[in-house]
């Protein structure tokens, strides 16, 4: 070879050298960068005991928080509520959308080893759609599922459903096998006891009472997760042993606001714990006073307003709910993507109040009183401190509030299902998407006699239209619209009186990282938590 | 002749208990069923919501769409074949909860009442001995503590006292959770978290027992045949511990019978403080989902068990004082 002439196969080998070097290095650099996640440890949490482990059948967080590591889901949600791959790699909707086509992992594997098929998924929704308190309203629109492929789905709707994507959130739409979950009765079926999923984690045992135990599932579809060994869930009912077991390190994270308020405050203060209200974006919650609208004078919106009026959210928040949450200025969560920050506020004003109730034609007696009205709540001492508070400003502007304590929940339900209340103090979910969360508490064909339903008996066709329209309108920006104008309607009308939102949030120790964040939060599967201290390498 | 008056004896005492069962079922299902809800409600409450054709469904399936005489006939009949039905919420036979979760509230309880026991009779004796002394004033004023406390809130003081200030002690649960090894170490760490349930529970009758013993002891020392066995030299630990004792325990006996029950009851605060897995918890988680078949199942065993309880007690006295069996 001469001497500052490179031959053709020099030509060849040297950027084929420099490539290769190039590549091992970046995957080096890949692999060093996941290897340095640390692995295993033991997360232990704390929260409700749930009755069953089958998402498919109820929306209920006890039986969400464990059931979210045992199944996946066909996608997840960003911190914008943007759907992200899961079980799902990627998705297409169809410009009319009417048609969701869904492209599975393949490889990915039940807990028993068995492939997870597009059958799985029909068989998933069908499920979900005949047996979840939100079944119809998620997926209604669903006029069939093809799956001629295995790894492919392709739900195919009569008509345009936005909510469609929202509702496929693994807490919604869980994935589960068909080959346990089908035959017999599902709510009978002893594998929600003992479940068999194709989540981060597999189910262990279950000591009724006592704990859940999870351990990592080693053929999980997300190569090099999870990074937990385990996950242990236990349920202590006191409040006080819960708050001894985060501050004594015997467990690690308490979501919900499962730890109360004042310790949670207290503990905060030391470096080894943190607490977000991060990750309940998707849930919205909110608090508010549902009135009765059959019984006078309530039926009057003078009186709602006065109501309102006479009512201090921020005062409500801050030294009742200890400053978590934030005051509700409108029908929907202000997190939500259609929420309407622009509508009058009933700020408290009790000259207000007072002059809406005159002019509605109750005046004062010679007691001072107009009249009286019953305030029922769900039994926590929050709740009652709500009404306490309520009752006495009522008072201020002339109303003589009863309050009625209920013995426990299913005493509460059945005086609300029975429309016997005329305030009642709640809590709901709006849950990602109006059509699922906020919509049953507004339209006529919802008003009945099941809690969590129109059980204020709110009738207005307009209303009734906008949320029609605005469940098949694909447009993002016209459906936004006609969202705020349903809120215009129910801000001014109010058969709500809404107070406070969010409030919710978790607590943990610093020894653990990767607890998701997004709009769905705790209720995420685990894959992305790890324990500092664990193995690396 | 003895052992068939005592069969007569034991037969009376099942024929009476009889109707104190059938009353409980009786009186106990009915205010379950007329307080308003239902544990349909419990359901839609944890699933998040519910459509009418699911709360139809699941009233259906819990029986709940039958009038009530009708639930109560068909639970009665049930009963008497030795079915006390199936959970609601925990999907298993009530029976099987039951067997399940004993095994951990007798260990709670007989722990106590061996505290309670031991120690409230020894102080009692102690006292009763040196009435005056500091000491026994000590030891009043102690019990009068133990006596006013409640439990549950004794068991947080002692959870905020042993757990976390003196971390010496577990706060909940009866085991470590996922621990492995020998039998022995299994053991030894249920009695590391048994030491403050039991001791919690037992307080309340350590200081009674001990005012009871004390007062019953300062009785029988007073008796001729205890002057008696002093005149004949016998040791003051002998004429204590043997001749004054075994007459002075009665009392304590039979308040100890009555409080069977209240035990039990006890033991469902201390057993929900403490994350205590035994039957106390499993009828604590029973009454806030109004699981009735739970509920009544439990509060079945629970009269059977104080049925039985108050019969040893019985026998016991006779084996403690001859004059009874004599009798």
């Amino acid at each position: 070879m001469k001497a500052g002439k490179m031959s053709r196969n020099q030509l060849i080998a040297v950027p084929l050298m420099v490539f290769l070097f190039v590549f091992a290095f970046a995957s080096g650099q890949a692999l060093a960068q996941a290897d340095k996640t640390p692995r295993g440890g033991t997360l232990k949490m704390i929260y409700q005991e749930p009755t069953h482990l089958n998402m498919a059948i109820v929306s209920g967080t006890p039986t969400g928080v464990p059931a979210l590591q045992i199944f996946a889901g066909l996608v997840q949600f960003d911190e914008n509520f943007k759907p992200q791959p899961y079980l799902a790699k990627k998705w297409e909707v169809s410009a009319d959308g009417k048609n969701y086509t869904f492209y599975l992992e393949e490889g990915a594997t039940f807990h028993d080893g068995k492939p997870i098929t597009s059958e799985d998924v029909a068989f998933s929704l069908e499920t979900v759609k005949a047996n979840h308190p939100f079944g119809v309203a998620m997926f209604r629109a669903v006029d069939r599922i093809d799956i001629t492929d295995p790894h492919k789905v392709i739900f195919r709707l009569n008509h345009p459903y936005p909510a469609f994507m929202a509702a496929t959130h693994p807490l919604l739409l869980p994935v589960i096998p068909k080959h346990i979950y089908g035959p017999g009765e599902i709510r009978k079926n002893p594998a929600n006891q003992k479940p068999v999923g194709s989540g981060p984690f597999k189910f262990v045992e279950w000591k009724r009472g006592q704990h859940i135990i999870l351990e990592r599932n080693e053929n999980f579809f997300r190569k090099g997760k999870p990074y937990l060994d385990r996950i242990i869930l236990e349920f202590i009912t006191d409040s006080n042993a819960r708050t001894v077991a985060m501050e004594t390190g015997a467990t690690h994270i308490i979501p919900f606001s499962y730890l109360s308020g004042d310790d949670a405050l207290r503990l905060a203060k030391l470096p080894q714990f943190a607490m977000t209200q991060k990750g309940y974006e998707a849930i919205g919650a909110r608090t508010w006073f549902a009135v009765n609208l059959r019984k006078p004078p309530l039926n009057d919106k003078r009186v709602r307003k006065a109501i309102a009026h006479a009512l201090d959210r921020n005062f409500i928040v801050k030294e009742i709910f200890r400053d978590f949450g934030k005051p509700a200025t409108a029908p929907f969560h202000h997190a939500g993507p259609f929420y309407n920050g622009k509508l009058p506020q009933y700020e408290l004003n009790l000259n207000k109040a007072n002059q809406l109730l005159d002019e509605a034609g109750f005046k004062r007696k010679t007691d001072g009183m107009r009249f009286s009205l019953n305030v029922d709540w769900i039994p926590t001492p929050t709740n009652q401190a709500v009404c306490e508070y309520t009752r006495e400003q009522l008072k201020k502007v002339g109303i003589n509030a009863n309050l009625r304590a209920s013995p426990d929940f299913p005493g509460w339900a059945a005086k609300i299902s029975a429309w016997d209340f005329d305030l009642n103090f709640d809590s709901v979910f709006d849950y990602p998407d109006p059509v699922i969360g906020i919509e049953r508490m507004y339209i006529s064909k919802n008003i009945k006699n099941l809690i969590w339903t129109n059980t204020m008996g709110y009738n207005n066709p307009e209303v009734d239209r906008l949320f029609a329209e605005a469940q098949v309108e694909q447009n993002f920006a016209k459906r936004k619209n006609l969202y705020h104008k349903v809120q215009e309607i129910l801000m001014d009308e109010l058969p709500l009186i809404w107070l406070q939102e969010g409030g919710f949030y978790t607590f943990y120790s610093k020894e653990f990282d990767g607890i998701p964040m997004d709009v769905w939060g705790v209720l995420n599967p685990y894959d992305t938590i790890y324990w500092r201290k664990g193995r690396t390498g | 002749m003895a052992s068939s008056s005592f069969g007569w004896y034991l037969l009376r005492r099942i024929l009476q208990a009889i109707p104190v069962v059938v009353g409980v079922v009786i009186l106990n299902f009915t205010l379950l069923h007329l307080a308003p809800g239902d544990p349909a409600m419990v359901f839609v409450g944890e699933a998040g919501g519910a459509t009418e054709e699911i709360l139809k469904e699941v009233r259906r399936q819990f029986g709940l769409d039958k009038s009530l005489m009708e639930q109560l006939f068909i639970y009665g009949e049930k009963v008497l074949l030795g079915d006390l039905g199936f959970s609601y919420f925990q999907g298993k036979p009530v029976m099987d909860l039951i067997l399940e979760k004993i095994p951990a509230t007798i260990l709670l309880i007989l722990t106590a009442i061996f505290l309670a026991v031991t120690l409230g009779v020894l102080t009692g004796v102690i006292v009763a001995q040196r009435p005056t002394s500091l000491g026994s004033s000590f030891i009043t004023v102690l019990s009068l503590f133990g006596f006013a406390m409640p439990v549950f809130w004794l068991g947080i003081m002692l959870i905020l006292a042993f757990s976390l200030y003196l971390p010496l002690f577990p706060g909940h649960g009866m085991i470590t959770v996922g621990l492995t090894g020998s039998f022995w170490d299994l053991a030894k760490d249920v009695l590391h978290h048994l030491v403050l349930p039991a001791f919690t529970l037992a307080i309340i009758y350590i200081a009674q027992y001990s005012r009871l013993s004390r007062a019953s002891m300062l009785e029988v020392i007073g008796s001729d045949y205890i002057r008696t066995a002093r005149a004949k030299g016998l040791s003051e630990r002998l004429v204590i511990y043997k001749h004054a004792l075994r007459n002075a325990i009665l009392p304590v006996l039979t308040v100890f019978g009555i409080q069977i029950g209240h035990l039990l009851a006890g033991a469902i605060l201390v057993e929900t403080v403490f994350t205590w897995p035994g039957m106390g918890r499993l009828m604590f988680d029973g009454i806030l989902r109004r699981d009735y078949p739970l509920i009544m199942g439990i509060l079945i065993f629970s009269s059977v068990l104080v049925i039985l309880a108050n019969l040893i007690t019985d026998l016991l006295y006779g084996v403690l004082d001859p004059r009874i069996r004599r009798r």
